[in-house]
């Protein structure tokens, strides 16, 4: 095990007593809690950290945070393997494994480096102008070779074994970051009494004041961070929330975030989340993101050991560790210049400084030559040389010579930009700062967002603290409190960072804009040669700023060279607009506990644990669990068991749970006005103690639903809705209601979860009613005939609602009781019916049983079927008015080559009918143009001992007695079928009444 | 986005569900003739900027608002219950 060779003796927000062993490629290595893994590989020596995406270029540490574009590994292994991971942002812990990824064989020797050299061809459009044909080849050849050569991490393969949380959140301000500005902002208005939320992307607020030390109010930056973190901390009304990024902002003052709960621990806790999404609602918001240092723009500049300045600053100082030995200071303003004290401190050697800027200050240039490096002013680097690391880089001087220094560090700086993604994601346009030389927040900011700090163009760090008082008491009182005059902090005075964007000037190799997607600044010229030359436009032609860090380092960049290429400022050619996520979110957060059998939840009626005894196969029914069959021992297939359940229900009597039907209740004066129209029939003439089979169509004249309404008392109705359209019904009638017959007295509520029902059907159904009901109730024949409907008690005296309808066919009735006298009644009814064989039967046997019927269900009651289609034109009213009247006379649902519906029985009794089958003429060919129809509903008739089905067939109505084919192209079956009429079995409803 | 329900003040935009245009969709016709049927079913505006929509506070009150919403920013207006507002077409016509 190595003992960190690059790690500083001293100094670093590290904890060197507590060590974290890890593995990176199988290797392993040691750093410190405090740690991220990128510090961790750097104190390890360890400076190849990826290969890039096309070319498979060699790549190093960029940056030390959130805008990494090249250190993207796989954290963790097997289930819990994380793909793309950044490893600037991963907390070192104990056991962390990683592993690189996009390189082949291994990291060192990669075979597919070959592409680069191949690189004169792989440029901007290169697969819109390669691939084009032909056609077949673009799925089978270009695009799996392509996916294996260019691509990132792997996907972990397997369900992700930790759980994730979904949390609300409501504050007065949220503070946006925790570096000098946020922290300001929030202790300012902390102090005022608003209730804060502090959102800090990292695990260690202060931002880049870790990077920059100094002294604040005459401690160190350090100590003055954790002295405002605790204030803040002791106050109630405050949540800090480390490591917690908010990654959009929506309409409402909605803020989306995303806090990595347990990404820093091996493993999760026990029941605790792996990260919780929030949804924060903030009155007022802080935007403190600071600003992105940009890159230099020279050839080979994606080598390892080149790095941002400010990342570099931040390795010394917040981690001790040393990037490089002997670096080369590369700057376009004078906050690159503050890495030489912070190199010369670590005893890293300077070769040479170069300032793109002819003219410097004279301070900085005595500083730089105390430190004995060449210093070049005017001048620019050229070219980098090396292979795995750089080795030397080629310097170009005021008058145009080229002098070659030998280092393995360049630390650039080509001025910053600041972080302005979340000022745009509802649509505000950044603005070109000229004096800045950044994009910054443009007008029509989201409502009640301000942005303070380097993240506005407030660069020094004087400035920024100034920045953040103000926003704290500007929001504060916006709140509505008074908040107290800001107090003078002391700090160091920073150096300005607005740096000039200094294009490239000669060609000696690749210059990298966007290093995660590989973009050249060829590739910009390119695209602006070939048209493509708005920021949108060249965006995509190239797909700068499309790879998932969404160009943080490289937009302003190629946005500059975009605007040259076209001879134009920046200013005039604009940018492209930041969208959310500003960084990647993970599905798993997203999701929550809304995954697999939690996706939505699951509704079981009160006789579930009953019908598991009976070892029910359950179905789902939208989100109710529903038994579909009874197995008996023997029966090795569902059609086994329907047939028995099916001739035991016709012969004798069987039970099944009905309770998942919508129930609503409807009460007051005009509750049957109501009921007449928004049913196509009549309900206001319906007789107390009756029950009348209801058709509700939509406005345009199709059926939306239909069910048994029946009236309890002049002015109570009770509807029953189709299971699956509960809800919508439920809203239908409500807006029917409230929108548009306010003036109508009544009142209605759900009351589906309220019943419990049974049904029990056959001819012995009232011999076993009459063993529960109690006998001051005459449900004879004659004293409670079929379509009555009653409330009646049970058992010796619970309450309970009798109705005497029927969707088997046979004499049955329908028993409600209070849901929690569910599970008792069912066991109450199975008793009574033993001496008769009662028999449970599932949805496959009602489903058997209603075709046998000709009964619809929402198969045919799709959303395309009138009732004319049905077969229930008659109960259209003529005499009222009713939603859907109007339009259900429209010409064209008369017509009467609609589909309507059908009774479809194979010719060859053997053969099976499946649902979805299309129907076409005998002797037609199976194609579109021939299509008549189709099979909505199929099933084994255990009493016609066939396979028998409905359909919706052209002219239906007029064809029964005609043979066709019902043909399933998917699963190849054609079958010849005789059309017929729906209603199978007892078509005169005798065994109704008996 | 968030509404504010006249009953159970401000809240999330999931609790409710959205129907459409409110002026269009409340004014039933006065004669059952197919031209005005059609005109109320099927033809709607699509307006830029602000427009008086129904939303049915299904997981919290379960009644029918009037939500003036702005199209292009989603900013809420003005909310009313649907019960109201109907009375006012019915006062008005």
């Amino acid at each position: 095990m190595s003992a960190q060779p690059y790690r500083l003796a001293t100094g670093g927000l590290i904890d060197r007593k507590r060590p974290c062993h890890f593995r990176f490629d199988g290797r392993e290595y040691t750093g410190f809690a405090g740690d991220t893994l990128a510090s961790a590989l750097l104190a390890n020596g360890v400076s190849l950290v990826g290969r890039s995406f096309k070319y498979h270029r060699p790549r190093g540490l960029l940056s030390s945070g959130a805008e990494e574009p090249n250190a993207l590994i796989e954290l963790r292994r097997g289930a819990a393997r994380e793909p793309n991971t950044r490893a600037t942002t991963i907390e070192l812990f104990d056991g962390l494994e990683a592993q690189s990824q996009n390189r082949w064989p291994s990291l060192g020797f990669d075979l597919l480096s070959l592409n680069r050299w191949a690189a004169p061809f792989l440029g901007a459009g290169f697969y819109y102008k390669t691939f084009m044909w032909p056609a077949s080849f673009w799925e089978k050849v270009y695009e799996p070779l392509i996916r294996r050569a260019a691509g990132l991490g792997r996907a972990a393969g397997a369900d992700d074994p930790d759980h994730y949380e979904k949390s609300f959140a409501h504050c007065d301000i949220l503070v946006i970051g925790a570096g000098p500005a946020g922290l300001m902002a929030a202790l300012t208005a902390g102090r005022a009494g608003a209730r804060i939320i502090l959102a800090n992307e990292d695990f260690a607020a202060g931002g880049q004041l870790h990077g920059d030390g100094g002294n604040i109010n005459g401690t160190a930056a350090a100590a003055w961070v954790n002295g405002v973190i605790a204030e803040l901390a002791a106050m109630p009304h405050v949540q800090i929330m480390p490591r917690t990024t908010i990654y959009g902002v929506y309409d409402g003052a909605t803020y989306g975030a995303v806090e990595r709960v347990n990404d820093h621990l091996l493993s999760v806790p026990a029941f605790e989340p792996r990260q919780r999404h929030w949804r924060i609602h903030a009155r007022r918001a802080v935007l403190a993101s600071g600003a992105g240092e940009r890159p230099l723009m020279f050839a080979n500049n994606d080598l390892p050991g080149i790095m941002l300045a400010s990342a570099a600053r931040t390795y010394l100082q917040r981690f001790a560790v040393k990037p490089a030995g002997r670096v080369v200071i590369a700057t376009s303003c004078d906050d690159g210049w503050a890495s030489v004290d912070a190199a010369l401190a670590a005893g890293v050697a300077i070769a040479a400084i170069v300032d793109t800027r002819s003219e410097v200050d004279e301070a900085l240039l005595s500083l730089g030559r105390r430190s004995g490096a060449a210093i070049y002013c005017g001048g620019d680097v050229v070219k980098a040389h090396g292979g795995h690391r750089v080795g030397a880089i080629t310097i170009r001087n005021a008058t145009g010579s080229n002098t070659r220094h030998a280092c393995d560090g360049v630390w650039m700086s080509g001025g910053f930009s600041p972080l302005i993604h979340l000022t745009s994601h509802l649509g505000a346009r950044p603005q070109w700062d000229e004096q800045l030389q950044a994009f910054v927040p443009g007008q029509n900011l989201p409502a009640g967002l301000a942005v303070a700090g380097a993240a506005c163009g407030d660069f020094a760090l004087g400035a920024c603290i100034a920045a953040g008082q103000r926003a704290g008491i500007e929001a504060a009182q916006a709140c509505g409190f008074s908040a107290p005059a800001a107090e003078p902090i002391l700090c160091p005075e920073t150096s300005a960072a607005v740096g000039v964007i200094t294009l490239p000037r000669t060609a000696a190799g690749p210059v990298f804009v966007d290093f995660q997607n590989d973009v050249t600044a060829k590739d910009i010229a390119l695209a602006a040669r070939e048209g493509y030359s708005s920021p949108e436009l060249a965006k995509r032609y190239t797909t700068l700023g499309m790879a998932t860090d969404q160009g943080k380092t490289a937009n302003i960049n190629g946005m500059a060279l975009l605007a040259a290429a076209r001879g134009k400022s920046i200013a005039q050619t604009g940018t492209t607009v930041y969208r959310p996520p500003y960084t990647p979110v993970s599905f798993g957060a997203l999701a929550g506990h809304h995954r697999s059998k939690d996706f939505r939840a699951t509704r079981l009626t009160p006789a579930h644990h009953w019908a598991q005894e009976q070892g029910a196969v359950f179905m789902e029914a939208g989100a109710w669990m529903r038994a579909a069959w009874f197995p008996k021992a023997g029966e090795s297939d569902w059609v086994e068991s329907v047939i028995r359940e099916t001739k035991a229900t016709r012969s004798s009597v069987g039970l099944c749970d009905v309770s998942t039907l919508g129930k609503i209740d409807i009460q007051g004066a005009d509750a049957g006005v109501f009921l007449d129209r928004v049913y196509c029939n009549t309900f206001s003439t319906l007789a107390v103690g009756r029950a009348r089979y209801g058709l509700m169509l939509r406005e345009d004249g199709f059926v939306m639903d239909d069910g048994t309404t029946s009236r309890l008392a002049p002015a109570h109705f009770l509807m029953t809705t189709t299971t699956s359209n509960a809800s919508k019904v439920m809203q239908h009638l409500e807006f029917c209601h409230q929108a548009l017959w306010p003036d109508l007295d009544l009142h209605m509520v759900s009351v589906s979860e309220h019943w419990a029902q049974y049904s029990l059907a056959g001819p012995r159904s009232r011999d076993v009613l009459q063993r529960l009901v109690d006998r001051q109730h005459d449900i004879s024949n004659e004293a409670f005939p079929y379509m009555g409907a009653r409330e009646i008690t049970i058992s010796g005296g619970l309450p309970a609602r009798l109705y005497r309808i029927s969707f088997s066919g046979e004499l049955a009735y329908e028993l409600a009781v209070p849901a929690r006298y569910g599970d008792a009644t069912v066991r109450a009814l199975m008793a009574a019916g033993g001496e008769f064989g009662i028999t449970p039967y599932g949805l496959e046997t009602l489903n058997a049983m209603r075709i046998e019927k000709g009964h619809v269900t929402g198969s045919e009651l799709n959303g395309t079927t009138t009732a004319r289609d049905l077969g229930l034109g008659r109960m259209m009213s003529t005499k009222k008015h009713y939603i859907g009247r109007v339009m259900e006379e429209r010409p064209a649902l008369r017509d009467e080559r609609r589909w309507q519906l059908v009774g479809l029985k194979p010719v060859d009794r053997s053969h099976r009918l499946k649902a979805g089958g299309h129907l076409v003429g005998r002797h037609e060919p199976a194609v579109t143009a021939n299509d008549q129809g189709y099979v909505t509903s199929a099933s084994y008739s255990p009493m016609l001992e066939q396979w028998i089905g409905l359909g919706l067939l052209s002219a239906g109505d007029k064809r029964h007695g005609e043979i066709i084919r019902a043909c399933d192209l998917l699963r190849q079956s054609e079958v010849e079928v005789e059309v017929c009429n729906p209603v199978f079995f007892d078509p005169k409803g005798e065994r109704l009444h008996g | 986005m968030r509404i504010g329900c006249p009953y159970c003040g401000e809240r999330w935009n999931d609790e409710f569900v959205v129907l459409g245009d409110a002026d269009a969709m409340m004014k039933h016709p006065a004669e059952a003739t197919f031209a005005l049927f059609y005109d109320y079913v099927y033809l709607r505006d699509n307006p830029a900027g602000r427009h008086r929509e129904l939303w049915y506070h299904q997981g919290g009150c379960r009644q029918w608002l009037v939500v003036t919403r702005d199209t292009l920013t989603h900013a809420v207006h003005g909310v009313e219950t649907a019960r109201c507002a109907a009375q006012d077409i019915e006062a008005a016509s």
